[in-house]
């Protein structure tokens, strides 16, 4: 029952996938995002590891995809003022096409895992406190640097969004 | 019949634990409009309804006259309205997330209760065993995450509406509840870090800070409404904000915005996001109960087992598991309720925010104040602790 599950949830979760690119209504590719996002946090709750299926719907499910149902009413986007696809340039689409080819074959190449021992070893987001203990030793470093991109990320949108004419914003 | 209970597939008994607890939650829905009116009544000096009465209850004397002066038929007769009323679907909105919204709406507030746990027994060994759907380690982020869900209802009944004044409620819904989700996740951070000890196993189930409440010693049994106000404070403003509760109103707000997000609604769809309302209003209040006000247990410093203990000298019978259980949902379900009447007596006593206040108080003065608060109790536990 639980293959069945997760089949049924991986399918679910690739079909909204493919509606978020498809659509052109920004309302329901937002929604098509959100159902995509369960689907994902559904499949971590069949492999059992239910912190990082409860953080996923807190963080992105929550308040990030609300967000951008927030952003897309605020805009009011209409979707038909689409750009055309054949005015990009031909690097960039050799390089689209490299890129997915590359994807596609190291996902053949080596997307199998051998079942028999990594299948027992219970995943990283299983207990909360494996996972607490992993993000301040192993992975201490890469949450820092992450966190500085993020605060770096957070001043580059002040500053590209705030105009500073006459300097009053910033006494 | 507990035999042929427990020979059921567990699915079975999963769904018909969870209709149980579905079947108390809509009564009390509904119930709490009824209160809500009384006590507004009340509270501005007026009587309040006291008109509705089935025929053949008010032949009875004394006792007809005194049910319909409570206004006890006036529920029956809302709800029949609400149900039987014909459920229009203006010419104007976006029909397929019109009808989702309000389903949206109920499945957040139906299914955080899984995580909630609203009472205990004691097994065969004395030990307080919480009931709870579903016993999993990570409780409380499990009602943060999916309670967070509710938003797109709101968000989702402004766009689809199509009309400006829902549209402003639902944009304003969305600003506002995500904005407090920060306080009010960071405020409950400090009662988890003291029940965590170290050398125990971790977890953010309620139950386990139920059973810190109920220690023995004047530390122990004292209710983390004591130990915590800053956080208890922080965490009951932010459940005003996140339930749309006055004064924190906006996505509603009717002096401004008519109805806000649920304008173009009536009869049943509009009687869904009520009673999601009052189930959101609920588990909140049944979540503080259990972080701050002691879960199950009577009295600060008397827990549970104690007070059973006392019972059971007088009465052999309270020593049962049953009785036990019965009396812990009691006791839990009547300080939740208190929590519904002080959540309505703010809610008839304080004027609404304006919606710049609402926004400055919870990015200007609640956030600082819940990091300052959780970085105050975070040296503190590691003193005490070391």
């Amino acid at each position: 029952m639980g293959s069945l599950l997760f089949n049924v949830l991986a399918l679910s979760t690739l079909i909204a996938a493919a509606g978020v690119v498809v659509n052109k209504n920004a309302v329901n590719a937002s929604m098509c995002l959100l159902l995509s996002l369960v689907g994902v946090s559904g499949l971590f709750v069949a492999l059992e590891s239910y912190l990082l299926a409860f953080l996923l719907l807190l963080v992105y499910a929550g308040a990030i995809a609300a967000l951008f149902l927030f952003i897309v009413m605020l805009l009011d986007t209409k979707g038909d003022a689409r750009p055309t696809l054949h005015r990009l340039p031909l690097v960039a689409r050799v390089l689209a096409v490299g890129l997915v080819g590359l994807g596609l074959v190291s996902f053949a190449v080596r997307g199998q895992l051998a079942s028999s021992d990594l299948a027992k070893v219970p995943a990283v987001g299983a207990s909360l406190k494996l996972y607490a203990y992993q993000l301040f030793t192993t992975y201490l470093l890469p949450v820092q640097i992450l966190g500085f991109l993020l605060l770096i990320a957070m001043l580059g949108v002040i500053v590209l969004s705030k105009r500073f004419e006459g300097l009053e914003d910033i006494k | 019949m507990v035999e042929f209970y427990l020979q059921l597939n567990p699915v079975v008994q999963g769904v018909l634990k969870g209709l149980a607890v579905i079947l108390v939650i809509f009564p009390i829905g509904g119930a709490c409009s009824m209160a809500e009116r009384k006590v507004s009544a009340w509270i501005q000096g007026r009587p309040g309804p006291n008109r509705a009465i089935v025929p053949w209850v008010a032949w009875i004397p004394l006792v007809g006259t005194f049910l319909q002066r409570l206004g006890l038929f006036h529920v029956m007769a809302d709800g029949g309205k609400m149900l039987f009323k014909e459920d229009a679907l203006p010419g104007h909105v976006n029909k397929f997330y019109f009808v989702l919204a309000p389903i949206v709406a109920m499945i957040p507030a139906l299914t955080t209760v899984t995580a909630v746990p609203f009472g205990a027994y004691l097994d065969s060994a004395g030990m307080v065993v919480p009931l709870v759907l579903a016993n999993v380690d990570i409780g409380l982020l499990a009602v943060f995450a999916v309670s967070s869900l509710g938003v797109y209802s709101l968000i989702l009944a402004g766009w689809a509406s199509n009309s400006k004044y829902p549209f402003l409620g639902g944009v304003r819904a969305s600003a506002q509840l995500i904005s407090y989700e920060l306080s009010m996740t960071l405020s409950v951070i400090p009662v988890f870090l003291w029940v965590n000890a170290p050398g125990m196993e971790p977890t953010m189930g309620l139950g386990r800070v139920v059973e810190f409440q109920s220690q023995p010693g004047f530390w122990g049994g004292a209710w983390f409404l004591f130990i915590m106000p800053v956080s208890a404070f922080i965490f009951l403003t932010s459940l005003f904000a996140e339930t749309n509760r006055q004064p924190f109103d906006m996505p509603e707000s009717e002096a401004d915005l008519v109805g806000g997000f649920h304008t173009e609604y009536g009869a049943f769809k509009w009687g869904l996001f009520f009673v999601a309302e009052y189930a959101h209003m609920l588990i909140g209040s049944g979540v503080f109960t259990l972080l701050f006000l002691g879960g199950w247990n009577p009295l600060p410093w008397i827990p549970l087992a104690t007070f059973v203990g006392w019972l059971s000298s007088i009465l052999p019978i309270a020593g049962h598991p049953i009785f036990v259980g019965v009396l812990s949902i009691t006791i839990f379900l009547t300080k939740v309720l208190a929590m519904i009447f002080f959540f309505m007596w703010v809610r008839w006593t304080l004027p609404r925010f304006r919606y710049d206040q609402v926004m400055e108080i919870g990015w200007k003065k609640l956030l600082p104040l819940a990091i300052a608060n959780l970085l105050a109790y975070a040296v503190g536990i590691a003193l005490l602790q070391s």
